[in-house]
Parts: structure tokens; sequence; C-alpha cells
């Protein structure tokens, strides 16, 4: 796989991140289990006409975006590809709330217009009258490494020069509550800065919308390149975890130590982080880590906030104390390794170096 | 394209049968699947007809073999069904190296609206495992769970064209020998949610979809799945296994015009198709027969009308939209068609456009109304359009 160059970024997060290429000097720590994100003002990027009947993911999506292409100087991207877990479930649910209340009758058309899973790419595409490749993955924890896949195999096939590639979710109240009944948050709110030091079992919600330019040569801003992807499904316990991990860094030509810091997607949840922390103190013992899921909650597209956390942590050459795990400090940033799952389920490695 | 992508497996569910020798049936007897609501249990009842697959949940349930299984969806169970039989007549054991690329627009929907129904009035109450497999990642991974296929797998949701963007992808993993065999279709059921929801646009024929007539007056909703199983030539050739057809281009474009609605000048669509020739490797003039997308909405047929005499003139090859036998199977559009156009290569036959009687005025081309048997189909072009503006194109052609 070729390297690929990360040439913009835009980020919208529970985080003030949007229009940042540094790490907030202010963070939001607020005692809850829902993260909601930080928003800028919507109307500074769509009309707005277009702003009110637009549900959180589409606004966050063209906002970022947008300011993704800004900060990239991009005019046209040659490809769309974007990853979504739940998609535009905001629509969804008005749609389908108002068709069981009115007994499928006297409906209007927009929430189901906007329901469909490709609605932010589309309309991404609409706002700037681009023609080219436009894709939309849905696959659980793995559609932001899903659509980061197609991007890579584009530039590296040379099908595409630039790719605008994007991870969001949105969180509504509904799909808070089916998921916390099925057991996923933690029982009582806490600051989100401090879900590293509960024990208690359950995670805090989260929501986003990460963006990037990709591109086949560095910018005028460069961050960092993305040198390896990987996706797996379910490993049966921390040794075939273990095993994926060293494959994978064996493929990029790199031994352990090259790995100047390891960014877990550990959410808090004993046991959803047990599998991070066993298979670090195996394989890891002397790395430096980091985590990110205080900063904005678990959903199914978190790893692109931290391909963004990575981005501005390797240009800048500064990790965020409050987002190191143990106290290792490496001399230089070369290589950051982020290791996330979602449920077990999914999980993903995705190798940054520094451009 | 390095490698030649070859297609030696297909699985398909719809309204017109259950596999693929039942389809092939339907087909070459001209017997639509389009017909009174049966399975689907909505207040439109009577209002609009649909081509529903003839099963109940609980006999697909049945087919699959696990009638233990209580929380799969029906997208989960017809994408099971379609999988199989794909992999079954490629005559191969999933590994590993095999990829699952599916696609769907509605997922789980099927059971989520029965959960939201009890939810909306106190969200302590609906079962939960009617909802726990909404997304759309869900029966993907229940295929892959059903099929053995332990590789890569992923989703696709762009609307309408999803399964045959699923197919696209499917070809760059081969390409980069990401995976050396990749299941790649899609699945939809039908739901009250689209039903409505295509309702709402008023894009519903009260009567069988008629497609590119001009008095059409919308889609008729379909369901089912499709899977193609995709390897490069070289690998199928040294095992000595059987080709059934080569997948010689794809393209894929954005309309840029509208969120639902198709640009008048079928901008999307004209670059969409020119892109899957270009990749193809052929001019216009060597397609013999194209399925066209052919909903049989007012906008969808012009617009693509349109593209295609752009792209071909007005001496167009030979053309029919077969949504009249299938209905429009959404997210599985794009396989369902793959699938039916390529048993139209290994038949020698173009499948007609049913229930078309009259010209569209702003056109100059016809679709096929006949069934033309002994038909020489080198190269044939597949159209699958979404909301969004989301054209995409594949051209599948005969293996010599």
């Amino acid at each position: 796989m070729n390297e690929i160059y990360i040439t913009g970024t835009g980020n919208i997060s529970p985080q003030k991140t949007f229009g940042q290429d540094q790490f907030p000097e202010e963070l939001i720590n607020t005692e809850t289990l829902m993260l909601r994100t930080f928003d800028p003002n919507y109307k500074d990027h769509v009309s707005g006409d277009m702003v009110r009947r637009m549900s959180k993911i589409i606004k966050m999506g063209i906002a970022a975006g947008r300011i993704c292409l800004q900060d990239a100087g991009c005019a046209m991207p040659d490809a769309i590809i974007t990853g979504t877990g739940f998609g535009c479930i905001e629509d969804t649910e008005k749609f389908l709330s108002t068709m069981i209340r009115n007994n499928e009758e006297l409906l209007t058309p927009t929430s189901f217009i906007q329901s469909t899973h490709n609605t932010v790419s589309a309309q991404i595409a609409l706002l700037m009258k681009c023609h080219n490749y436009n894709f939309t993955y849905v696959h659980r924890g793995a559609s932001f490494e899903s659509a980061l896949l197609d991007a890579q195999l584009r530039i590296s096939e040379g099908l595409s020069d630039t790719v605008l590639l994007g991870g969001l979710d949105e969180l509504t109240s509904n799909s808070f509550r089916i998921l916390q009944r099925l057991g996923h948050w933690k029982r009582k709110p806490l600051e989100n800065l401090t879900l590293f030091n509960d024990s208690s079992r359950g995670t805090i919600a989260g929501e986003g919308a990460a963006f990037f330019l990709l591109s086949s040569a560095p910018g005028p801003k460069t961050y960092a390149k993305i040198a390896g992807l990987d996706i797996f499904t379910e490993p049966n316990d921390q040794p075939e975890a273990g095993t994926a991990i060293s494959r994978f860094l064996e493929r990029n030509g790199m031994v352990i130590a090259d790995v100047d810091l390891l960014l877990t997607g550990n959410n808090g949840d004993p046991t959803q982080d047990r599998i991070y922390n066993e298979v670090t103190a195996g394989h890891f013992p002397l790395t430096a880590r980091a985590g990110f899921k205080h900063l904005c909650g678990e959903y199914m597209t978190a790893s692109a906030f931290a391909v963004w956390l990575s981005s501005i942590i390797l240009k800048n050459q500064l990790i965020p104390d409050v987002c190191l795990l143990n106290d290792r400090r490496p001399a230089e940033i070369r290589n950051i390794l982020i290791w996330n799952h979602y449920r077990n389920i999914n999980h993903s490695l995705i190798l940054l170096k520094k451009a | 394209m390095s490698k030649k992508v070859v297609i030696t497996g297909l699985g398909i569910i719809s309204a017109i049968g259950n596999n693929v020798p039942e389809a092939l049936d339907s087909l070459l007897s001209e017997r639509s699947g389009i017909g009174e609501i049966t399975h689907l249990d909505t207040l439109l009842k009577g209002k609009f007809p649909l081509a529903e697959v003839k099963k109940t949940t609980e006999e697909l349930l049945a087919i699959t073999g696990h009638p233990g299984e209580k929380n799969l969806t029906r997208t989960a169970l017809l994408g099971m069904i379609a999988a199989k039989e794909a992999i079954s007549s490629a005559g191969f054991t999933p590994t590993g190296r095999t990829a699952l690329i599916s696609a769907t627009t509605v997922g789980g929907m099927d059971r989520s609206e029965n959960f939201f129904k009890e939810f909306l009035g106190d969200n302590s109450k609906g079962r939960l495992i009617d909802i726990v497999n909404h997304d759309c990642g869900d029966s993907t991974d229940r295929i892959a769970e059903f099929t053995g296929i332990s590789g890569f797998r992923t989703t696709i949701s762009t609307a309408c064209s999803s399964a045959a963007n699923a197919i696209m992808f499917g070809a760059a993993l081969i390409n980069a020998g990401i995976a050396d065999r990749v299941v790649a279709g899609g699945t939809d059921s039908v739901t009250r949610f689209t039903l409505n929801g295509f309702n709402t646009l008023m894009i519903l024929d009260k009567n069988k979809c008629r497609p590119f007539d001009d008095t059409r007056a919308g889609l008729t909703l379909g369901e089912g799945a499709a899977f193609v199983v995709l390897e490069a030539e070289e690998a199928v050739l040294s095992e000595g296994r059987n080709i059934l057809a080569v997948l010689s281009g794809y393209g894929n474009a954005n309309d840029a015009y509208h969120q639902t609605a198709s640009s008048p000048e079928g901008t999307g669509a004209t670059l969409a198709m020119q892109a899957a020739l270009s990749l193809a490797g052929i001019t216009p003039g060597e397609i013999s027969y194209i399925n066209v997308h052919g909903t049989g909405t007012q906008n969808n047929d012009l617009s693509e009308g349109v593209a295609i005499e752009k792209v071909f003139g007005t001496a167009a090859p030979p053309f029919s939209s077969t949504k009249a036998f299938t209905g429009h199977t959404l997210g599985a559009a794009g396989s369902v068609e793959a699938v039916i156009s390529i048993l139209a290569i290994r038949n020698n036959v173009i499948f007609p456009n049913l229930h078309f009687t009259e010209k569209m005025k702003e056109l100059n081309i016809t679709p096929e109304t006949k069934m033309t048997r002994n038909a020489d189909l080198k190269y044939v072009l597949s159209n699958s359009f979404g909301f969004g503006g989301n054209n995409a194109t594949l051209i599948f052609s005969r293996h010599e």
C-alpha cells in the first residue's frame, strides 16, 4: 500500500476542534453520559433555509467537509468517501415515528429523503457540484475504516489524487436510550475527562464528524502520512489480537520499538478495555500509550477522531498530557499506531507517520 | 485494471423466484413477480402493488435451516439465501481470503418498525431483539457467519446504486490482492418505511410499473437479494473452474443536481456509463444490450434515456428494464440486475421490458418489448442510479 498524505482536516467533535490544527487549549469536561458535539455556527457553512431542514449529521458533515477542503486548499476532490455506523438516524426516527403516529397517512418526504445513508456525501457533492466518485460505507465499527481502505486503494491505483474522507455519526436521545437498555453506558454520569479512572461497567456516548483530505502527494499543509490499515473481526482471544498487531507491523516493515505512540480506543468499560490492556502489557510494555474516547465518547466512527488526534500530534510533535495513559514519552514522534475496536467485534489498526 | 476480474457464481432471490433457475424460468416465461401486497403488514395494502418474495419470513428462516434463530431480519435472511447460492454455484469453500461486500438501504428496518410501535409510547418498552439488528452492517455480519466467510467484510449504502457499488468495490479488492474471492451484492426487504417514503414522494405507480413508457406513473417496490462471486481470471483458470462472465468495466459518478431527482441532462448517468466504457476499453457501439435502471418514474426514465442517447446516439443498442419483473429492489437492485445481465449473456437472450406500449415523446429510443432469443451478447451494460445523485454502471461480457 502506498503512503498517502493527510493535507487537510475538519473535525466537529465534543471538543473545540472545529477549524483547529492544534490540540484545543480549553477542554470540555462535563458530568454526562452523552457527549454532544461542540457546534460551530452552521449558518456560516450552509444557507439558513437549509440549516433548518437538516439533521445534525448532515450539518456536521457539510461543515466539517467544507472546512477540511478549505484547510487543504482543495477546490474539487477526485472522490468523496464517507463512513457512518448508523447513518442519518435522526431523520430515520423522525419519519418512522410520524409514520407510526399518523397510521401511514399525511406524511411529508423531507425526513425520508434525508434518511438515506449517503445523504452527507451526496450533499457535499451537490453543494460543490462534484461529479466524481461518491461512496458511503455503513459497516458498524468498521465504517470509517472501510471508507479509508477504499480511499487508499483509489490513491494507490492512481484512480484519484485527492479523496475527501469522512467518518461521522450522530447521537439521538432514542439511540442513546436503546443502547442504554442494551447495557452500553455507565449507570451514573461522570466528568468525561475522568473516564479512564472509573472502573464501573459501560462507557459514555459520543458523536462527531471528522473529515480528511487524503492526497497522493504532500500539500501546502501536510499533517501526516497514513501508511497502513488493517481491519479484523472478533478476535477470539488476546493472543489472536496480539498476533494480528505483530503481523501488521511486520507487513509495514516495523518492529514494536518503532511505534512511538500507541493510541488505543479504551472507553472506560473494563470488559471492553481488557483486550487493549492485556495485549499492550505483553507486546508494548515500553511504549507510550494514549487514549481519546474521554474527549469524544464512544460511537461507531470514533476512530476518525483518533486519526484527527494523531494527525495533529504528528504535525505539532506534541502529545497532550490529558491523553497519556502511562508516563512514557517518546523523544520524537515518528509513528503512531491506532488500535480501536467497537464492542470487541470490529477491530482496526491504522498506522500514521510523520510527514 | 491490472487483473481480469471474472464472475464464477450467482445467487438471487426476488419476487420472480427463490434461486437462479427459478428467476431464469420467470424471465423466459415473461412472468412478472409484481402482485397484490401479501406479506407486508401495511395500511397501504390494496393501494399499491408490490414485488414481494413469495415467502413469509418464517419460511425464509426454514430455507436457511436455522429455524431457531429468532432475531434474524428479513433483509439478513434474503441475503443469506442468495449469498449461499452464489458460493455453491461457484463451487468453493470460503476461507479467510474470501471477502464479503454487501449492500442495503434499510438494513433491519423490517423489525425496527415493530420495535418503534411500542417504544414510542414508552421508551422502556419494545423488544430489544427487534432493534439490535437495525443497522446496515448487521445483515452483512449474519451473511458472513452463515456462509463461513471469515475475510474482510463491509457494507455499502448509496441508496439504489448500493449493490452495483458493492460489485465495483469487490473488483477493487481483487485487483489489490486484498482478497482472492469476493462475494458481492446486496439485500433489501420491503418495509412500511420505504413504501410510505416513496409514497410521500408520489412516485409509486398504483398499477404495475411501466418503465420507459410515455404513460409511466412511478415505480413498483420490490425486495430481494443477489450476489455474484468475483475472482481473478488467472486463479480460476489455474484451478480449472468455470467462468460465467467477465466484469469488464465499471464507473461511479455523481449527478450533483438534486438529493432525489435526476438531472434533465442525465449528467451523472452519462459520466458513469462513459467511465465504465473507458475502463472496459470499448466503444459504445460494442455494447450489445443495456439493462437500464428504468424505474418507471417520470424523472428517472427521462434522465436515463437522455443520457443513453448522449452516449450511444439514437442508434442505441437494445435495452430493457427488468424492474417490471422484479420491482425496484432498492439496495439490491444493482446485483439483482447484474445477475439478470449475466443470465442474458449466458443464455443469449434479451429479456423484454414488460408493460411497455407507448414511446416516450422526448426520446427517439424505445425499449425491447419482445424476447430476443439467440441474441449474440458480447458486452452487456447495467445501470443503477440512487438518491443523492449516485450513479453506477457495470459492464459484463462473455468469457472467451
